[in-house]
């Protein structure tokens, strides 16, 4: 049954191919950059020095030295908060309200440690911090997941709607509640990075290595083990891979949920919490920059592969730092990068589907 | 605190306008899901319908023009949408979320050297006079244009869908893709066309906002409408009177929380902020528990990816 001459057909394969698994993310990247090249052309900037100057020189250029340290600081939320989306999304769980989690988890911890202020007990308060955020996150998270197994609400729409009141609620403490008494009327919380006992300073100086970073590595050993050797993570790719064969593995769809949501939620919590007891430094109206929604890219990027996302963690957090770097260069506008790590997605999606299926060049041959 | 310094009249007057550019996102939404496809990037065509729509107006003056400009705009994002989800068969959950991050950037990126200007205003229709009759007058005889061509594309969609063979191969499609394309109807040309309506629906929602509402150019603007549009569809069970309902309510809600925070209640100013997400939240939850009845009214085929192979 042909109709017309189909000079490129799309067949599937019995099988997702294991080269193209691996390439398609390498070819995106590739693409992203010479359609990120014209954009930036299209706006006045050099193109040529405005890809070396994201990709380049922050690794090798004059300045490296700076910017290696950031690497890891801008990455650690980054990978942290996609390895735990990776988890739902290959469940075909969609969390993609992290950036709230990753709020309300900076806020819990945060007001742990300001609920100590000023005692001195690094051995006490550091800890119930992590758990506060770990657990702010998971709890935001349990908002989604319970709606969604005991009332069958789409947790798309309720995770992402939450983002919204997490933001609110953040503004409220920042200028209510959590607002520095010694801050002469100034919105936002006491500098916990001054704070010794709530600090989450970098462990080995100039290396941007922080607790959170640590935590982010943990969590793709974690991930991978998970995936690869333990029956939850058996479920969580048969489920998404044929939700009729889970119920006959027997996956319960109730538990698997609440398990994606609520280790995305704990792990874009402790995100938050590392990021306001480190790099950010204080509870303020907009100390959150977006890496919930990033890492929604970096998961992707990275396969969905704890391995995979640990790498594209480091690539975007590299777009980041070049990103910033072009804009003090360059006077690239800093809404440039956003649209870049948004093409990087598009071209990954369209290039996956060299995955999955085989594109054949010319009339249908005899099957 | 007093509740005197609330105008019923106006309070519904504006209610239309708050309500418009989620209606017109949603009722486009729901064309695009009937035919059996999940765009979740209607945030994304929505900020990029209002910087296309806003941009459009301050080059040529016009806001007719700009309202044209938004719908193209969005349009264009739409089919990056299309191309990537019907040609490349990628997945319709991840690809409307990169249109949404997609466009929150290039709007940020085309918006820069307009964020401090104004647009002319455009006319509100006056009716003869008829804008001076009281209670009605304000509420149905002085609306802005595009609060009518609202309401006239919530009507025209119930009516293509319900009696027109075009609408009735659009619900085909979006109930049984495999049994659609053995009838010989185009599943993709058919789709394509839904989501190049539904780009354009967002894209007039979004300049909505920009060119009427505020009216001005901010970064991420939209500030979640495109996801509560969304939330509106699934509150609707896919019925475009219900689209109407839902948007009213809505913008009801956020009309009065601003009405509230005016007239200095004494709740927090974060709390009625938050209010709209909370209720639609709500009412997302009260309709999808209702013994399973909307999930069953979803299409079909509703996010599932078509390949005719065979």
């Amino acid at each position: 049954m042909q109709r017309g001459p189909i000079l490129i057909r799309l067949e599937k394969r019995a099988a997702p191919s294991r080269v193209w698994a691996w390439a398609t993310p390498l070819v995106a990247v590739l693409m992203t950059m010479v359609a990120g090249g014209m954009l930036f052309a299209f706006l006045g900037t050099d193109p040529v020095a405005a890809i070396r100057t994201i990709f380049w020189d922050p690794l090798f250029g004059e300045f490296a030295f700076f910017y290696r340290g950031q690497l890891l600081i801008k990455a650690g939320p980054l990978i942290l908060i996609a390895v735990g989306l990776a988890l739902g999304f290959k469940a075909g769980i969609w969390n993609i309200g992290a950036e709230g989690q990753y709020i309300i988890g900076a806020i819990c911890g945060a007001a742990v440690a300001l609920a100590f202020y000023p005692l001195e007990a690094r051995w006490l308060i550091f800890p119930l911090m992590v758990i506060a955020g770990a657990l702010g996150g998971f709890l935001w998270a349990m908002i989604p997941g319970v709606l969604r197994t005991r009332f069958n609400t789409n947790e798309i729409l309720v995770s992402l709607l939450l983002v919204y009141v997490a933001e609110q609620i953040l503004a409220w403490m920042a200028l209510g509640p959590l607002r520095n008494p010694e801050g002469a009327g100034f919105p936002g919380s006491r500098n916990l990075r001054q704070y010794e006992s709530a600090a989450n300073n970098e462990l080995i100086a100039g290396t941007g290595m922080h607790w959170g970073v640590v935590a982010a590595f943990i969590a793709v050993i974690f991930a991978y083990v998970l995936l690869s050797r333990h029956l939850t993570g058996f479920h969580i790719r048969v489920a998404g891979e044929s939700p009729r064969a889970a119920r006959f593995a027997g996956v319960n769809p109730t538990r698997l949920i609440l398990f994606c949501l609520g280790v995305s939620g704990a792990l874009a919590g402790l995100a938050g919490l590392f990021e306001v007891a480190g790099p950010s430094g204080q509870i303020s109206i907009d100390f959150n920059v977006g890496y919930g929604f990033t890492a929604i890219i970096v998961a992707f990027l990275g396969r969905l592969h704890p391995i995979g996302i640990l790498l594209a963690g480091l690539l975007m957090a590299l777009t980041y730092i070049g990103g910033e770097a072009a804009q003090a260069t360059l006077g690239l506008p800093a809404a440039a990068i956003q649209a870049f790590q948004g093409m990087l997605l598009f071209f990954l999606l369209a290039f996956d589907v060299s995955t999955n299926f085989r594109v054949r060049f010319g009339a249908r041959a005899p099957a | 605190m007093d509740f005197g310094s609330i105008n019923p009249v106006l309070l519904i007057a504006s209610l239309m306008v708050a309500s418009t550019p989620i209606l017109l996102a949603a009722i486009g939404e729901l064309v695009v899901e009937r035919s059996g496809v999940l765009n979740l990037g209607v945030e994304g065509m929505m900020i990029v319908g209002a910087v296309t729509g806003f941009i459009a107006t301050v080059e040529t003056g016009s806001p007719a023009l700009g309202f044209l400009g938004a719908a193209l705009g969005a349009t264009l994002l739409a089919l990056v949408f299309g191309v990537l989800t019907q040609i490349f068969l990628s997945n319709q959950v991840a690809t409307g979320l990169g249109l949404t991050l997609f466009g929150l950037g290039i709007s940020a990126l085309m918006g820069q050297q307009y964020a401090q200007l104004r647009t002319p205003s455009s006319p509100r229709w006056e009716f003869f006079g008829l804008n001076e009759v009281p209670v009605l007058g304000p509420i149905v005889f002085n609306q802005h244009p595009v609060v009518y061509l609202s309401l006239i594309l919530v009507v025209a969609v119930w009516w293509f869908l319900r009696t027109t063979r075009p609408g009735m191969i659009l619900r085909a499609v979006g109930e049984n893709h495999e049994a659609a394309h053995a009838l010989g109807y185009s599943v993709i040309g058919t789709r394509f066309a839904a989501i190049a309506f539904g780009g354009a629906c967002a894209g007039l929602g979004g300049a909505f906002l920009s060119l009427v509402i505020v009216p001005q150019w901010t970064d991420g603007m939209t500030a979640g409408r495109g996801w509560i549009a969304l939330a509106i569809v699934v509150f609707a069970s896919w019925r475009a009177w219900r689209v109407l309902l839902g948007a009213y309510l809505f913008g009801g809600i956020s009309v009065l929380q601003l009405n509230l925070q005016a007239a200095g209640f004494a709740i927090p100013v974060e709390l009625l902020s938050m209010s709209p997400y909370l209720i639609t939240i709500l009412v997302l939850v009260i309709i999808s528990s209702g013994r399973g009845r909307a999930s069953g009214q979803a299409p079909a085929s509703l996010g599932r990816t078509f390949h005719a192979s065979g």
